[in-house]
């Protein structure tokens, strides 16, 4: 059901674990299906210079925290908050539709992260665009046995 | 993964078809095609060969032959038994009594009931997953027209005490369904002992082929049908008969009643070892379901703060065949239902793994699932943020 790619960051995801003191963090939930990713990120000169990620999900939950912490590194923080879950499925190749909100927790994630690092500057923290990402669709029940 | 070892540990889900089975089921594909309705040579062969399956069938169920009608699994037979039952029965009433942990196939029908003017009582469970019988009894009203409650549970294992509800059943003269379709092979299947009407059975949870299911109707019980057509099954079940998978059915029900004490004993070692060995090597564990009622070849653990469907990747990755309750893989994004009736945490739910074992499994198997286990379980925890604040709260 996953794409190669996806089962590639799964299989060999980069960027686990937590980064000491970092910059900013974002903890985000899933309301979805419960649950949670932390993205850590350094940040020098406006430009992220490190992230990392820990996750308690599925694969295409640990798979889109691999891949967004990858697409996010060396991007200046503008840049970064415009990684959009969309970005991050494509990037994977795909995820099927019942998966498209474990990329949604990563670009929320980031978000989070970012404005973490912004509020601990003192600058205002950034405000989601509402209504640009998609929420999951609605797939179709899998059958129990 | 090549020249890799697969270990199959979803017998709950599907079993292989055994050897002998296919071998029975050939013939019936291949030379004795007839229609059973027809009268000439090849479609006796097919109609002699549909009844001696239907013996075998009532042989290990304690039934008469003219008890058993052929279905197309479990899912048709729940469907039959259930509103099949309601229908006949609505002008006496319009309750029945099932549980929250039945397989959707009950769970499913009786909610489209409810919309048709059915009321219908989800009983609790115990934190083990057994109904209370003395519940069941409360739930009766001059309304109840059926009881539901499966024999054992497809994902935690559980053994319904069925024998004690159908006699509470009895004394109230409400019809009595059990949906047996984990259990037939897996403990002895006595429909008069179990006192129940209708019993549901699937053959390819017992090493028989998929779309092949009967329904066991007591004599004298006349729930309405649910197919309407030709006059097979003494017309009570339309559709020409699915010959090669009747017949597979057959062989496969009488391999499964022969010394089921016997050919389960080592499947319940295996599950025994193995239980103990999780539970003990890898912290955080828990086993859900109860330690003694439980199906031969079934182990649920949770394993705290991972999730199941990553578990089941990575274990796959290793060959292992398995399946988890977690939210993830459900499809509707909710954890099960069954491990939400027994009170699990949501993210305990999520951390779920189920491994049945069945009759080809080998020491070498419960060896390769202890090799591999542990360090799965390290791998997704040493990325899970949970498992990260317990043990920074240990250390603070
Ligand atoms: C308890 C239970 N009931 C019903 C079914 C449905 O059976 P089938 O797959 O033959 O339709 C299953 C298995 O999927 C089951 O485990
Ligand atoms: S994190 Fe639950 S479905 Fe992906």
């Amino acid at each position: 059901m996953y794409s190669k790619k996806v089962m590639e960051h799964f299989m060999n995801p980069r960027n686990v674990g937590a980064i000491e003191n970092p910059d900013g963090v974002g903890e985000v939930g899933n309301p979805v299906c419960g649950d949670i990713m932390k993205i850590y990120i350094r940040v020098e000169d406006n430009r992220i210079t490190d992230a990392k990620f820990m996750t308690f999900g599925c694969g295409a939950a640990i798979a889109s925290s691999s891949m967004a912490t990858e697409l996010i590194k060396g991007k200046t923080l503008e840049e970064a908050w415009d990684v959009t879950n969309t970005a991050v499925a494509e990037a994977l190749e795909g995820l099927p539709p019942v998966k498209i909100h474990c990329s949604l927790l990563a670009e929320e994630g980031i978000h989070m992260a970012i404005n973490d690092y912004r509020q601990k500057k003192g600058l205002e923290p950034w405000v989601e665009k509402k209504g640009t990402h998609h929420t999951h669709e609605e797939g179709k029940e899998a059958g129990d046995s | 993964m090549t020249g890799q070892r697969f270990v199959y540990m979803d017998h709950a889900a599907t079993t292989q078809p055994h050897p002998d089975v296919i071998a029975a089921m050939l013939p019936y594909l291949r030379d004795h095609y007839g229609n059973p309705s027809s009268i000439y040579g090849i479609a006796r062969d097919a109609r002699e060969a549909v009844e001696v399956a239907r013996q075998k069938t009532a042989a290990t169920l304690g039934a008469g032959p003219e008890e058993i009608y052929f279905t197309a699994g479990g899912t048709e037979s729940d469907n039959w038994a259930i509103k099949g039952t309601a229908f006949a029965q609505r002008k006496k009433g319009n309750h029945i009594i099932t549980s929250a942990i039945e397989h959707h196939a009950v769970l499913h029908t009786c909610g489209w009931l409810e919309k048709q003017g059915f009321t219908v009582t989800y009983l609790p469970v115990d934190g083990t997953g057994l109904v209370n019988p003395s519940d069941v009894e409360r739930a009766i009203t001059e309304k109840t027209i059926l009881i539901t409650i499966m024999h054992a549970n497809n994902e935690i294992g559980t053994i319904e005490p069925i024998a004690e509800i159908g006699k509470i059943a009895q004394e109230h003269s409400v019809t009595f369904h059990t949906d047996a379709v984990q259990v037939v092979g897996a403990i002895p299947v006595n429909v008069k002992e179990l006192g129940v009407d209708l019993l549901s059975l699937s053959a390819h949870k017992f090493y028989g082929p998929k779309g092949a299911g009967a329904l066991y109707i007591r004599g004298g019980r006349r729930p309405d049908s649910l197919l309407h057509g030709g006059g097979q099954e003494r017309k009570k079940r339309a559709g020409t008969e699915n010959v090669a998978g009747i017949v597979g059915l057959g062989k496969a029900i009488e391999l499964a009643g022969t010394d089921i004490p016997g050919r389960t004993a080592v499947i319940r070692a295996y599950r025994d070892q193995l239980t103990a060995w999780i539970l003990a090597e890898i912290p955080h564990t828990r086993l859900n379901g109860h330690a003694v009622q439980r199906l031969p070849g079934n182990i649920n653990i949770s394993f705290a703060f991972i999730e199941g469907e990553s578990m089941l990747l990575l274990l796959d990755s290793f060959g292992i065949a398995a399946s988890t309750g977690s939210a993830c893989t459900s499809g509707s994004l909710e954890p099960s239902h069954v491990l939400m009736a027994i009170g699990l945490p949501h993210e305990i739910a999520h951390g779920s793994l189920r491994l049945t074992l069945g009759e080809e499994n080998t020491p070498e198997d419960i060896a390769h699932v202890q090799s591999v286990l542990p360090g799965v379980v390290s791998r997704l925890r040493e990325m899970s943020p949970l498992y990260q604040k317990m043990k920074e709260q240990r250390v603070s």
